[in-house]
């Protein structure tokens, strides 16, 4: 019998806020499914578009970015930023192929705990519905 | 001492790369009085068995344009990579995949049946009592490093006579530059812009227009007029000739040596230019970039990381 399937996501978190709050999660024990790859930068607004693409091309079922409220970036607003790449790059991966629950932007403060665990059920359960994207055979397969 | 043979190659491609070494103008003559060219389909009358009765490595350097998109053009990738020492894929379709390449956003099935209906050509046929076979097309376009081993890449569509003569004389030269090097500049091309000096500090769009719908502004940075000018996430080095044009740059040079997905980059650039902080507003100046893919990856899709649609 096949394996049931585990989607892999990426999750890219800013170090001030999205991070914290999975840290608090943690400390919290709060239960979440442990399909997430946390991946920690300074800010949302350092995530390049390449990292998105980086992590489908090499085998994430999805990725998952995590930022600031709009007005409470550490940095001013480097979450605008990433709001604005994030605005593009969803059309761009739609294009793509890549269905819309695969990508997600969500502002998740330190002290929301309890959001980031819901978020990422609600993530990991849409993509485990959608089933595996299978991008890295396709592109060696080419 | 005998001249160093070359070669010149087209797969997937519209002519203008073959075209372009002729922009040399009187310059191919000091190229021909410094090579012997020993295969060169649009211009000279040699054959495919010529190639094959040469000996392997006996050809200096081949300069292969065009995407790869059937057999016939893996089969002559594969046949000249073994008579050459040096393969240079030569224009932004070899080099990266192209305007053929975004072909790679749809399925072969459903643009097969776009173009030929429910008569699509076959590979085998007999006609008046002779067996015609033709290429089979590849599921999808590849830039010519996913084929072969390349040593060289010549950016452009097509690239531009002085990137080549500079090219042909780093080649033949007794140091070549390291292998893997895109021959021309490293560095973007709003560096040499002639409107660089009209860049506001902090570039800002509040309206994204198309081409068409304006007559943009002849000395006024292309992007702060809101034209998706893609010139900073492109290498230098064709003299912004579309900018003298008065047409925004579409990013034919492809990247500089520091990024690995042009279209994800100048997707990127664009995308921070717009000028809110609202999601919803944000998505309405970005809409006027109507088609993402084509826009940013227009000679670029085969060689990007996704390298092509799933759909």
């Amino acid at each position: 019998m096949p394996e049931a399937f585990e989607p892999k996501i990426v999750a890219i978190f800013c170090n001030w806020c999205t991070y914290l709050a999975a840290d608090l999660a943690g400390t919290s024990r709060l239960k979440y499914p442990p399909n997430i790859r946390v991946v920690r930068v300074m800010c949302s607004g350092r995530v390049d578009p390449q990292f998105v693409m980086d992590a489908f091309a090499n085998g994430a079922d999805g990725v998952l970015l995590g930022g600031c409220h709009p007005g409470d970036c550490h940095y001013q607003e480097g979450n605008y930023k990433c709001l604005r790449r994030y605005e593009l790059l969803r059309r761009l991966l739609d294009q793509m192929g890549i269905e819309p629950e695969r990508f997600r932007l969500e502002w998740i403060s330190a002290s929301e705990g309890e959001r980031l665990r819901a978020t990422v059920d609600d993530m990991v359960a849409k993509v485990r519905a959608l089933g595996p994207l299978r991008l890295p055979e396709e592109v060696k397969a080419s | 001492m005998s001249k160093p043979k070359v070669a010149f190659y087209w797969c997937a491609c519209c002519g203008g790369c073959d075209e372009a070494v002729l922009d040399l103008a009187e310059g191919v003559l000091d190229v021909v009085e410094a090579v012997d060219i020993v295969f060169w389909p649009v211009a000279l009358d040699f054959k495919e068995s010529d190639v094959e009765a040469m000996e392997d490595g006996s050809i200096a350097v081949t300069f292969i344009n065009g995407s790869v998109r059937d057999s016939h053009h893996r089969e002559m990738a594969h046949l000249l990579r073994r008579k050459s020492q040096t393969v240079v894929a030569f224009g932004s379709c070899a080099h990266m995949g192209g305007v053929p390449g975004l072909a790679n956003g749809f399925s072969l099935e459903s643009m097969l049946q776009a173009v030929y209906g429910d008569t699509p050509p076959q590979p085998r046929s007999r006609v008046n009592g002779h067996e015609l076979e033709l290429p089979v097309l590849d599921a999808e376009v590849s830039a010519l490093d996913r084929v072969i081993p390349v040593e060289y890449y010549i950016p452009g569509c097509p690239p531009m006579p002085g990137i080549i003569r500079e090219a042909l004389g780093q080649l033949l030269s007794g140091s070549p530059p390291p292998r893997g090097t895109v021959l021309a500049p490293d560095k973007a091309l709003c560096e040499e812009c002639p409107r660089r000096e009209t860049k506001p500090e902090r570039l800002q769009v509040s309206e994204f227009k198309r081409v068409p719908a304006v007559a943009a502004d002849p000395e006024k940075c292309l992007l702060a007029q809101g034209l998706p000018c893609l010139g900073s996430a492109t290498r230098a080095g064709c003299n912004a000739v579309c900018i003298e044009g008065n047409m925004p740059c579409t990013g034919c040079f492809g990247p500089t040596s520091r990024v690995r997905d042009f279209g994800a980059k100048a997707l990127s650039a664009i995308a921070s230019v717009a000028d809110s902080n609202d999601a919803q507003e944000i998505g309405r100046i970005l809409s006027e970039v109507a088609d993402p893919l084509g826009t940013f990856y227009r000679y670029s899709l085969p060689a990007s990381l996704m390298a092509r649609s799933r759909k």
